[in-house]
């Protein structure tokens, strides 16, 4: 009798471990995103123009370099920030001058950037710099979309397509003169 | 010990006496957990290596094949699956109550660091495993680990390009990332297995198998969770879409939540800091250790009974030094030894009938010599009173710790009393009856002592306790700290069984030594 006890009290226990396992392996359900909203994702990585022109070498200058060294002009390697504006109905939400990466500086500036927005119809526009001027953009796009609940909107730029890419595709972006 | 880690290894211990009575000593999980994570971690093995067979690397197939496995052949695909879930779950239950119960039972400090900071990196192998293989199915949960993950990761700065761009849309995800995912969900857990085995390395005899009857009641449960509850998939990831509503498996993502809600940065910090003080625990606050045992090489006559009987490897025999006619030699290695004394209990040279020669055994610990506990037995002897005389050898570790009331005598371990004590206090009429309390049956503080006492007094280990001794005049009590009145009833009945009998005297004993 005492054995059966035992055997029904290891069943209880194998029962409740089996219940923890089996009820915290996917409940209590979490939202981890609000029901009646969207994501706007702003991302690119894109390499700005080079702090200053390039310069053509003398005759002299080139000589005394060594000889698998030779070039007819040298670049200066550091590259400028690339400004970026994002703006949701007009509504600027980012804003931000972007370093070049590496240790030079000479790689491209990156973002990635999430943000929550209401669900509905919206004016995104994106607007960036990536030469030495000091004021306006270089780029600049904006679209009126709907962006359902839980819909996830990419803004992403690709200087190969033309400039700004709202979900992958391309938009009426024009280098600004 | 601070009121809340007592409160807690009092919880603790209720909760193992409760288990002692279902499971009984011998298939309690509590003192199984090591090997119950071991057999979950085959199980993963097992099950993971059938899923892999049918899986399919690729952005669409990766949904596919895990639904093929667990809707159309859902009783047995769909069961592999289920049981790989619920052993990582299992597995991360294990090592969580099994660290707890190491760390409120005092098992992390002096050499015994070794064991709890090679379980830190575990606790993270054993994440990345599970978290790795919930990103291949590529369901909606999967696609909130990986865009959370790497947005994580992100954090660092270590990588050139953000990989959080990876996951911005469809094109931008690439089969072979399932590939390198694939590598990452094997490699890892097999890194957790080398790391699995370095966390065993200080210790002798690890129990890396459950009992044969907890291992039949864990598979077998496993088993019909498995097909009761089988595991299942969200939606097919959809990066156009953010995924809302997810069935996190909390065992595993508990943390994900944290990166929603605070900075990358702070969960990086919240991580760190709790790895380092894990890693720091041993040593928080630092205390003296004890002294390691050393051997007396004059009375070492190198039989390796220490050397058998060390839970954690800590003594190694090694050829002979000093030119005594002996193959061999005991070495201690300090940084191993716990000073338990298991090893002056295991001594055949450690008998306190010596009376010619001075009672220095051939291993022993330099603060708690053999001889001291000789002295110690009969000082305790001569403050017993009343009738029957009792006397109370009892561990640091168990209900007698601090006095069982009465004449008591404390020993680091209650496999550090050598048998011939046992005969010297009964042969030499200092008690009526003698009592060994130590920790509770199968939950020795130092592993091996319960075990290698019992052997010894059953004549089935050496060194013996001689057939002369009168057993009915020795009691051996296991029982925790928290199981005083236990040990007390257990006492008081002993009292009792003795006052009834009269006292067999043991046979004229010649002395030793």
């Amino acid at each position: 009798m005492a054995r059966l006890g035992a055997y029904l009290g290891q069943g209880v226990v194998y029962a409740l471990v089996a219940l923890v396992l089996g009820t915290f392996s996917n409940t209590p359900a979490y939202r981890g995103f609000p029901a009646d909203s969207a994501e706007l994702v702003l991302s690119f990585s894109h390499g700005a123009a080079r702090k200053g022109d390039c310069r053509r070498l003398t005759p002299e200058e080139i000589a005394a370099l060594a000889p698998n060294m030779r070039r007819p002009e040298i670049c200066p390697r550091e590259r400028v920030p690339v400004t970026v504006r994002l703006a949701l109905d007009e509504q600027v939400m980012f804003e931000h001058a972007l370093p070049p990466g590496g240790i030079a500086g000479d790689g491209p500036s990156r973002v990635y950037r999430r943000f929550t927005v209401p669900a509905g119809r919206h004016l995104i526009a994106a607007a960036l710099r990536d030469t030495e001027r000091e004021s306006g953009f270089d780029y600049a796009a904006e679209q009126t979309v709907t962006l359902a609940a839980g819909a996830r909107f990419v803004v992403d730029f690709k200087a190969e397509l033309g400039g700004f890419t709202f979900d992958s595709r391309p938009v009426a972006a024009e280098r600004a003169r | 010990m601070t009121a809340p880690i007592r409160i807690a290894r009092s919880g603790l211990e209720r909760a193992e006496a409760l288990l002692d009575r279902i499971f009984g000593a011998r298939w309690n999980p509590l003192y199984q957990l090591g090997a119950l994570g071991f057999l979950f971690y085959w199980v993963i093995a097992v099950s993971g290596i059938y899923v892999y067979v049918l899986f399919g690397t690729g952005t669409t197939e990766a949904y596919r094949s895990v639904e093929y496995l667990t809707i159309d052949q859902w009783w047995l695909g769909g069961v592999m699956r289920s049981l790989h879930r619920y052993a990582s779950d299992a597995m991360v239950l294990v090592l969580a109550v099994h660290a707890a119960r190491e760390f409120l039972l005092g098992r992390l400090r002096g050499p015994r660091w070794f064991s709890w900071v090679t379980g830190t990196p575990i606790l993270w192998l054993v994440f990345i495993s599970g978290i790795s293989g919930y990103w291949l199915v590529w369901d909606r949960l999967a696609q909130y680990i990986a865009i959370r993950s790497t947005e994580w990761f992100d954090w660092l700065g270590i990588f050139g390009e953000p990989i959080a761009r990876n996951f911005l849309t469809p094109a931008a995800l690439d089969d072979r990332f399932f590939t390198l995912l694939m590598f990452i969900h094997i490699v890892v857990p097999l890194l957790l297995l080398l790391v699995l085995w370095l966390h065993l390395q200080r210790i002798s005899r690890p129990r890396i198998t459950p009992n044969r009857g907890l291992l039949v009641g864990t598979l077998a449960m496993l088993l019909v969770l498995s097909l009761v509850k089988p595991a299942v998939s969200h939606a097919p990831a959809d990066l156009a879409q953010v995924p809302s509503v997810l069935r996190l498996d909390w065992f595993y993502l508990v943390f994900y939540p944290l990166i929603d809600h605070w900075s990358a940065g702070a969960v990086w910090g919240f991580a760190a800091a709790l790895t380092v003080i894990l890693v720091a625990l041993p040593w928080l606050p630092p205390r003296r250790a004890a002294p390691a045992a050393v051997v007396h090489l004059d009375n070492c006559n190198g039989c390796g009974r220490c050397a058998a009987d060390c839970p954690y490897a800590a003594i190694l025999m090694r050829p002979r030094s000093d030119g005594l006619p002996f193959r061999d030699q005991a070495h201690v290695d300090p940084a191993r030894c716990v000073a338990c004394g298991i090893c002056a209990g295991a001594c055949p040279t450690a008998t306190p009938f010596r009376r010619k020669s001075e009672l220095r055994p051939g291993i022993e610990l330099p603060d708690r010599s053999v001889a001291d506990l000789r002295e110690r037995v009969h000082a305790a002897a001569a403050t017993v009173t009343g009738s029957p005389r009792v006397l109370v050898i009892a561990c640091d570790h168990c209900a007698g710790a601090g006095g069982a009331g009465g004449a008591t005598v404390a020993v680091p371990c209650i496999a550090a009393v050598p048998p011939p004590f046992i005969d010297y206090v009964l042969s030499r009429d200092l008690a009526d009856g003698i009592v060994l309390a130590g920790c509770r049956a199968g939950n020795c503080y130092h592993r091996g002592g319960i075990d290698w006492t019992e052997a010894r007094i059953a004549g089935t280990r050496d060194p013996y306790l001689r057939r002369r001794v009168p057993r009915e005049r020795l009691l051996t009590v296991w029982a925790a700290q928290s199981e005083g009145a236990r040990l007390a009833t257990a006492i008081a009945s002993f009292r009792d069984r003795i006052q009834a009998r009269p006292r067999c005297r043991a046979e004229p004993i010649g002395e030793h030594g």
